[in-house]
């Protein structure tokens, strides 16, 4: 996966856990949270799909560095790059 | 059923109720291997339904608290079924129509609309507005988690913006209904709690009752591929070195778990951990007093052609707010009126109904024989219909079948200690026990009702289950 494909990744998994947000405008660089409606039980969810979908294991002190999308990007571009993505699981 | 019940698993759950399906749905969804084991035939714990000569009955449903409409963000309602991915329209929520906090000569009405609570202290306690103001902005920014540290009260609290004591009890007598565990008053971070989701947010009905909730609760754990096992009580909870590792069933079967969560309360879970346990947190030291008989009566003509409008009623018919464990086997001087069918998307009813609720002693109905138990369920009605007569109609000529369910009836289907609704008055908000990989959800870790129950079976989930959870 590209880091653009991660960046599709999130929004998939943010899509499945928060059904009723509007994820069109979304920007790379803003923090999500300032952007969506995401509280810490949502982050949670992020995590436990990268690990569902991908076998990604976010460690709890490393949640931060899921607070932007390019942020994700980076942070997950070396466990990622190899993957398929999957969209609509 | 008809599965059989695993000898290992990562996470069990102990009850069926509203906490222990909401913490199933949030470990299966993420592909643990869980397993729900409850004593009881049917799930839904405290809130469960049965039927009676025909007629279904939802246990414990008045009212689902922490109304919000579609879409609102960050309450309790939709963080709840975001985290459980059940759509909102799923539930067919519809609104109560208006409730009230009555005393002899004084009311004041609430509704889903906070503005209607305001207006009526302003028209009755004009003296008093400002200090309501201050209160209610204060308790609009607190976050709705039950805290930890010294229990203060809420009475003492209250008293620094409110001087009227009328006032206070007024706005005090549906949160001691609906969820205090101890008598006259509060601890102050459970009266957060419930002010935020009785007043700020309010009452619905889902359409078709309790039924429609755990409906929605069973399908989808068993969508997720969890294991629902019912009528498997567990006997006993093994521990090793601290650390809780399974538990032995009724049958003699035996489960061995990565981590047990248990919404069966305080009390009841240490009972199953072996004898200092159970002595440390004995009934006589830990457990609640607070219970309640409810009478359920079906009526041949609908409340509205009576003259009654209300959808809840909180009375008390003495000058002071009266909130204890009784002396006698109930107590009619104070309880909840609840009319199910006062809700915007009632379905009306062939028979519409009226539940009322009086406190109940924590001993006496275990006691009794059963020619007793029935002639005092039969008292509890005909004195409870005569007691609200200043707040409600009299139905007693329009009643058609009544059922009545008391703290011996709660015992016996959820296993409450003295039949006990509220718990504990000792609460674990982290839901942390003496045991290691054993924690507590549901009511005695501080949430209660039903969408508090819900909460706190994921929360309990998300940190100790997932969060915690290596693979
Ligand atoms: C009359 C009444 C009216 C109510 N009205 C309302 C209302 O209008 N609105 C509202 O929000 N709330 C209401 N409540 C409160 C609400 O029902 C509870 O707060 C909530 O259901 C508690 O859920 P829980 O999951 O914490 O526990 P419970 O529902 O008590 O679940 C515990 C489960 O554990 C099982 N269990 C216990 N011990 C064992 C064991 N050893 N082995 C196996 N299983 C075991 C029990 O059988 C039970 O099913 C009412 C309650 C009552 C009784």
């Amino acid at each position: 996966m590209t880091k653009e494909d991660i960046v599709l990744a999130i929004k998939d998994i943010i899509a499945t856990i928060a059904p009723d947000e509007e994820l069109d405008g979304l920007n790379n660089t803003d923090l999500l949270r300032d952007q969506i409606e995401l509280d810490s039980m949502d982050f949670l969810d992020i995590v436990m799909e990268l690990r569902k979908r991908y076998s990604v294991v976010v460690p709890e002190d490393s949640y931060g560095e899921l607070a932007t999308l390019d942020s994700c990007a980076n942070y997950l571009e070396p466990f990622m790059a190899e993957k398929e993505l999957k969209i609509g699981v | 059923m008809g599965q059989t019940v695993p000898s290992t698993c990562d996470t069990l759950i102990i009850g069926a109720g509203m906490s222990g399906l909401a913490a199933g749905i949030r470990l299966a969804q993420y592909d643990q291997n869980v397993v729900v084991l409850d004593r009881h035939a049917l799930w839904g714990g405290l809130n469960s339904f049965y039927k009676k000569a025909g007629r279904p009955f939802d246990v414990g449903l008045h009212a689902l608290t922490n109304y919000v409409d579609k879409g609102v963000r960050g309450k309790p309602l939709t963080r709840i079924l975001r985290q459980l991915r059940i759509p909102y329209d799923a539930l067919k929520l519809g609104q109560q129509w208006v409730s009230e906090s009555a005393f002899p000569g004084v009311k004041l009405r609430f509704s889903n609309d906070f503005q209607l609570m305001r207006s009526e202290v302003a028209e009755k306690f004009p003296s008093q507005i400002d200090g309501f103001d201050r209160l209610s902005a204060l308790l609009a920014d607190y976050p709705s988690l039950p805290t930890a540290g010294m229990p203060v009260f809420a009475r003492t609290r209250l008293a620094e913006f409110l001087t009227d004591e009328k006032l206070v009890d007024l706005l005090l007598l549906p949160i001691l209904y609906y969820g205090s565990p101890t008598p006259h008053d509060i601890e102050w971070g459970s009266f957060v709690v419930l002010w935020k989701s009785l007043y700020e947010e309010g009452f619905a009905r889902p359409q078709g009752g309790v039924r429609t909730i755990l409906t929605l609760l069973r399908d989808r754990y068993k969508e997720l591929g969890g294991q629902l096992h019912m009528r498997q009580g567990v006997a006993k909870l093994l521990h090793e070195n601290g650390k809780a590792i399974g538990v032995v069933l009724d049958s003699g079967h035996e489960i061995r778990a990565s981590r047990i969560l248990s919404s069966a309360g305080l009390v009841e879970t240490m009972a199953l951990c072996g004898e200092a346990l159970q002595e440390k947190f004995s009934e006589e030291k830990c457990a609640g007093e607070m219970t309640f008989v409810e009478c359920i009566s079906l009526l041949d003509t609908p409340l509205v052609d009576l003259g009654h409008d209300k959808t809840i009623t909180f009375f008390n018919t003495t000058e002071r707010l009266i909130y204890e464990a009784p002396e006698a086997a109930f107590d009619s001087r104070s309880g909840v009126i609840c009319c199910p069918d006062h809700y915007d998307n009632q379905i009306p009813q062939h028979e519409p109904a009226l539940r009322l609720t009086l406190r109940a002693h924590p001993q006496k109905w275990f006691d009794f024989t059963d020619e007793e138990y029935a002639a005092t369920k039969e008292s509890a009605w005909q004195a409870g219909h005569k007691a609200i007569l200043p707040f409600a109609p009299d139905i007693r000529d329009h009643t058609v079948f009544v059922d009545t369910f008391t703290p011996r009836t709660v015992r016996q289907f959820t296993g409450h200690t003295r039949g006990v609704v509220y718990g504990s008055p000792i609460k674990s908000p982290d839901g942390t026990t003496e045991l290691e990989n054993l924690f507590l959800m549901g009511t005695d870790q501080g949430f209660l009702g039903i969408v508090g129950a819900m909460l706190s079976g994921i929360a309990m989930a998300n940190v100790h289950a997932l969060q915690a959870s290596p693979s």
